[in-house]
């Protein structure tokens, strides 16, 4: 890992430790450590689609489905086969690899805008399945009753100890990502998005990493959903929407997409607007979402993390 | 001495490549010795850079057959051509624009590594050895071109003549037989194209045999051993340098018919 990486994944590590202290501690934002907790879900699954779109420039807008595909593993295989969780959680892992997997193969020949419908269409037709198989997955009105995780015989159904998991495994995702980012595996997914007919001539499978990259963050996005299933002990398709496979790749670009540190940062920004912030606009949430996006487009087409260099270069002048 | 020391190590025999209408490679065979610098020259449009393309496995020829160092490649994916031991370079310089000069060949080194997913995640001691090698061996071919200076800079920054030699690195990395030069002093000045020429030979030194697409006629005339004249996607001319300088269906090919420029 280059040091610039860890300097900011340890002031990382110093937030996220100081977080709960404070936030418990005053009354009027002590929920905001359950708003931290879908930071934590929502930036496992983004890690991923940073890879998948920053690093590999390829594009999912059906990554919910595989949110949701981690979510129902575990809330069917612990409430109808009693499964232990972690073992629903690995199950569920296995499966959604396995799905992206077939998906992949095909649809990442694809490029661009194709790419995006064909993703899109997946994620459409996996929203539909938990709608219809009313049987598995209780269709529209979902099913409750969800175990909650436990480890050790320490039960964690508490936010502090839920918050300590989630980061914790965010934390082990990070600097997995960060390690594949800064190794020949990371360098080849770069190559191919600069210029794949020179990173084929180098002897990049480019097909391969593009599937494998994609299977990994299909992977991430169902880990996510296995806690998130555990945490809110609810299940009902409508978390799995396209529209949230939009906002993920919404918070990816607003955070900078080149940079897996911008998706952290999109991640935390994007959910704190819409648990938290947008609530006094009220059904106008969706214009500041717009506008939010148009602005980072059209300014700030690195994203957030693009803000850094200018910063510093105020900085030094002033 | 003679021609027995050489081998045949490239051969491609009437190959043929169209693209709707237009017939890039008409029937186009030749033979590239190894050890040896052969240039393919010709008027702009005579299907050079398709040549490579086929070669290089961008993409597959309609018909006729590549045999490199013994086996036959043509239709094979780049990657595996890559592996076979044949790099190439570009004629539009294909350098990765938003990676480090060094990063660009150390993505040179990847056939030559193998680090996978999950000891790359995991950072296991055989990937952080393997990654050490990769970066050294990366190093050891920047100086090799004379751009060490240029390790940290993002390439996409460097001058097209940098990026140039950058592309040769980043080929040379992943230990090609043979090196396909796609206008390799396309924008050189004139100082920049005689290290290049120092350059190629020093290429040549290593074992490695190159094959050149130059529109440069003094740095052809300079360094090759053959010369195969290319128009209209067919071959009307091959030999030594000197040969095709004073051939006359090459001056044609060139300059058109001979114009008498005294009534002007």
């Amino acid at each position: 890992m280059e040091k610039s990486n860890s300097k900011i994944l340890f002031a990382l590590i110093i937030f996220l430790a100081l977080f709960p202290v404070v936030v418990l501690n005053v009354r009027a934002i002590g929920h905001y450590l359950d708003v931290m907790i879908f930071v934590g879900i929502y930036s496992l699954i983004n890690l991923g689609l940073s890879l998948l779109m920053g690093y590999a420039g390829q594009i999912s807008l059906g990554h919910a489905a595989f949110f949701g595909l981690g979510a129902y593993s575990s809330g069917i295989l612990c409430t109808k086969l009693s499964l232990s969780p972690w073992l629903a959680m690995v199950a569920g892992v296995c499966l959604t690899a396995l799905v992206a997997y077939i998906v992949g193969v095909p649809s990442l020949k694809l490029k661009g805008h194709y790419l995006a419908m064909a993703t899109l269409g997946f994620g459409v037709i996996v929203y539909i399945f938990f709608n219809e198989e009313v049987a598995l997955t209780g269709g529209p009105s979902g099913f409750s009753d969800i175990p909650g995780l436990t480890i050790f015989g320490l039960d964690l159904n508490n936010d502090l100890y839920y918050y300590i998991l989630v980061w914790s495994l965010v934390l082990l995702t990070l600097v997995f990502s960060l390690n594949v980012i800064n190794s020949r595996i990371g360098r080849a997914l770069r190559s191919l998005h600069d210029s794949e007919v020179a990173a084929n001539a180098m002897g990049v499978e480019t097909s391969r990493f593009k599937v494998i990259i994609f299977v990994l963050s299909g992977a991430y996005a169902s880990i996510a959903g296995s806690l998130y299933t555990h945490y809110v002990g609810f299940l009902s398709p409508s978390s799995f929407d396209l529209f949230l496979s939009i906002k993920l790749v919404m918070m990816v670009v607003v955070g900078g997409m080149h940079n897996i540190w911008g998706a952290l940062l999109g991640t935390w920004l994007l959910t704190f607007l819409g648990n938290e912030w947008l609530h006094v606009f009220r059904d106008f949430d969706i214009l500041v979402y717009g506008a939010v996006l148009l602005a980072i487009v059209m300014f700030l087409p690195e994203g957030l993390v693009g803000l850094t260099p200018k910063m510093r270069w105020l900085w030094k002048r002033s | 001495m003679g021609s027995e020391n050489f081998s045949t190590f490239l051969s491609v025999v009437d190959l043929r490549k169209s693209f709707g209408g237009v017939q890039a490679l008409n029937g186009l065979s030749f033979t590239v010795e190894s050890g040896t610098i052969k240039a393919v020259i010709g008027p702009n449009g005579a299907g050079k850079t398709t040549l490579f393309n086929v070669i290089s496995g961008v993409f597959p020829p309609n018909t006729g057959s590549i045999a490199f160092d013994g086996e036959s490649i043509e239709g094979k994916k780049a990657g595996e051509i890559a592996r076979l031991g044949v790099s190439r370079t570009f004629q539009n310089v294909e350098v990765f624009g938003r990676m480090t000069v060094l990063e660009n060949v150390m993505v040179g080194r990847h056939i030559q590594s193998r680090a996978g997913i999950i000891s790359a995640g995991l950072k296991l001691p055989r990937m952080r050895r393997e990654e050490r090698q990769i970066r050294e061996g990366a190093r050891d071919y920047l100086k090799f071109v004379g751009l060490e200076h240029k390790a940290g800079e993002l390439a996409g920054n460097l001058p097209l003549g940098e990026q140039k030699l950058l592309e040769i690195a980043r080929a040379l990395a992943t230990e090609p037989k043979m090196l396909l030069l796609d206008e390799p002093a396309g924008g050189l000045n004139t100082r920049e194209t005689e290290g290049l020429a120092a350059l190629i030979h020093r290429i040549l030194e290593r074992g490695i045999t190159v094959v050149l697409v130059e529109h440069d006629m003094n740095l052809v005339m300079d360094i090759s051993d053959e010369i195969v004249v290319m128009n209209f996607g067919e071959k009307i001319a091959e030999g030594k340098p000197k040969e095709i300088k004073n051939d006359p269906v090459v001056i044609e090919a060139y300059l058109g018919e001979e114009v008498d420029y005294s009534d002007l």
